[in-house]
């Protein structure tokens, strides 16, 4: 039995021209679990509706254990939103002075270490910082409380591949410590497919599928065949399809099982990246549904 | 110990990690009682999942070629190197025989059928 982090359950929030539907998952303790879902998925309301910042209309929303909206949570947990929040005229020093009044554990040491490490001026003005110093300080200010959770919402979107790799190396650093779980939402899958231990896949206002990410990429495959070929295709095998000027494409549950049974198609490994567009834009017709992978 | 991922390998990456610490214990490379790096570590190192690395320690234990303590981590089993290669060459044996029936059967003739055995073995 894994203990969790964070337990949603049945989640909703109405607004107009889009609801969240009775959204649950989990973030067990000591694992990376990756939210993705195109823009205006749900992600960010499903954040805020964690946090507290926005009232939910339904459901129930645990951390550690206890409600969401209990106030010594906040000391647990560490948040980066995907734009920097400081103020342009701060240094990092004016950021370490206020957060320190507002955290009880705050690390004056580990904070200047991260500084140091990620070459972050203690002196410069904000306002001056390039976009990836800015995410930099967000990250190293939420850590730097030693949380017990961190949540990130597009943190790491938006930067280059090199400052993603240390921002990737600080969350399995950060994961060394058993107690400690990350949720960060991201639309660059690669990010997530890298290291998270679990995918969470939310479209339109409801979670798709709640998977551990190495059985996804273990399983789904990409099969492409010709038009006419298409027909003999058992509609139980495939999710979803797409038709391209030149050739069918579609999404299988079970690659190995579609390669020894269609010889006349190519079957590829699946992305992440591939699952998310052939959910999404595919056109559903295989009998395999949602339902099929477990949800 | 030594692990190179492969992405574009058709091998899960759980397979691949085991194949690879496997080989070392055969080979010597890692001794009985050495220890190996702890899960989290070994997922930080290789940028992988800690489920994924999890997963093959897992079959290493269940092969026997590792024991994990509780509280102090991962150590190469005390094992007998010679033993588990006469059980692998037992495994070998059966599947060999099975490909020997069938080339029989029809007619493939046996250098082609030690060719394409010589083939895999290089390709490996």
């Amino acid at each position: 039995m894994e203990e969790n982090s964070i337990v949603v359950q049945d989640l909703c929030k109405h607004f107009k021209g889009f609801t969240l539907d009775h959204v649950s998952f989990q973030v067990p303790k000591g694992r990376i679990v990756g939210f993705i879902g195109e823009n205006g998925a749900g992600k960010s309301t499903t954040i805020r509706l964690i946090l507290d910042e926005l009232r939910k209309d339904g459901g129930q929303v645990t951390i550690f254990g206890s409600d969401h909206r209990e106030v010594s949570l906040k000391e647990e947990i560490g948040v980066v939103f995907d734009t920097c929040n400081f103020h342009d005229v701060c240094t990092a020093k004016d950021v370490e002075k206020i957060l320190a009044g507002v955290y009880r554990n705050w690390d004056g040491t580990v904070f200047h270490q991260y500084l140091k490490r990620f070459q972050i001026p203690v002196d410069k003005k904000i306002g001056d910082f390039s976009k990836g110093m800015k995410m930099k300080l967000s990250i190293l200010c939420a850590m730097a409380h030693r949380p017990k959770l961190l949540i990130l919402d597009e943190a790491t979107t938006g930067l280059d591949p090199v400052v993603r790799d240390e921002i990737l190396d600080l969350f399995l650093e950060y994961i060394q410590k058993e107690d400690n779980s990350i949720f960060f939402s991201s639309h660059i899958t690669s990010d997530i497919e890298k290291i998270a231990d679990y995918v969470i896949f939310i479209h339109r206002g409801k979670i798709l599928f709640e998977e551990q990410k190495d059985d996804l990429l273990d399983h789904y495959g990409i099969l492409r065949c010709k038009k006419e070929y298409f027909a003999s295709i058992s509609r139980e095998d495939i999710i979803t399809y797409r038709e391209t000027p030149l050739s069918m494409e579609c999404l299988v549950w079970d690659r190995e099982k579609a390669k020894g049974k269609y010889s006349h198609a190519v079957v590829d490994n699946a992305s992440l990246e591939d699952i998310m567009l052939f959910y999404i834009k595919g056109k559903e017709g295989g009998e395999a549904s949602y339902e099929r992978t477990g949800l | 110990m030594e692990v190179i991922i492969s992405n574009s390998s058709d091998k899960p990456i759980y397979e691949q990690i085991c194949i690879q610490v496997k080989k070392q214990i055969m080979d010597g490379a890692l001794q009985a009682g050495e220890a190996l790096p702890s899960m989290r570590a070994l997922a930080r190192d290789l940028h992988i999942s800690v489920i994924t690395v999890q997963r093959a320690y897992e079959d290493l234990t269940r092969d026997g070629f590792i024991e994990t303590v509780s509280g102090k981590g991962s150590f190469v089993a005390a094992q007998n190197r010679e033993f588990i290669q006469e059980e692998q060459l037992r495994i070998a044996e059966e599947l060999l025989q099975k490909a020997a029936e069938i080339g029989r059967a029809h007619g493939i003739s046996y250098e082609k059928m030690t060719g394409i055995l010589k083939m895999f073995y290089e390709d490996m």
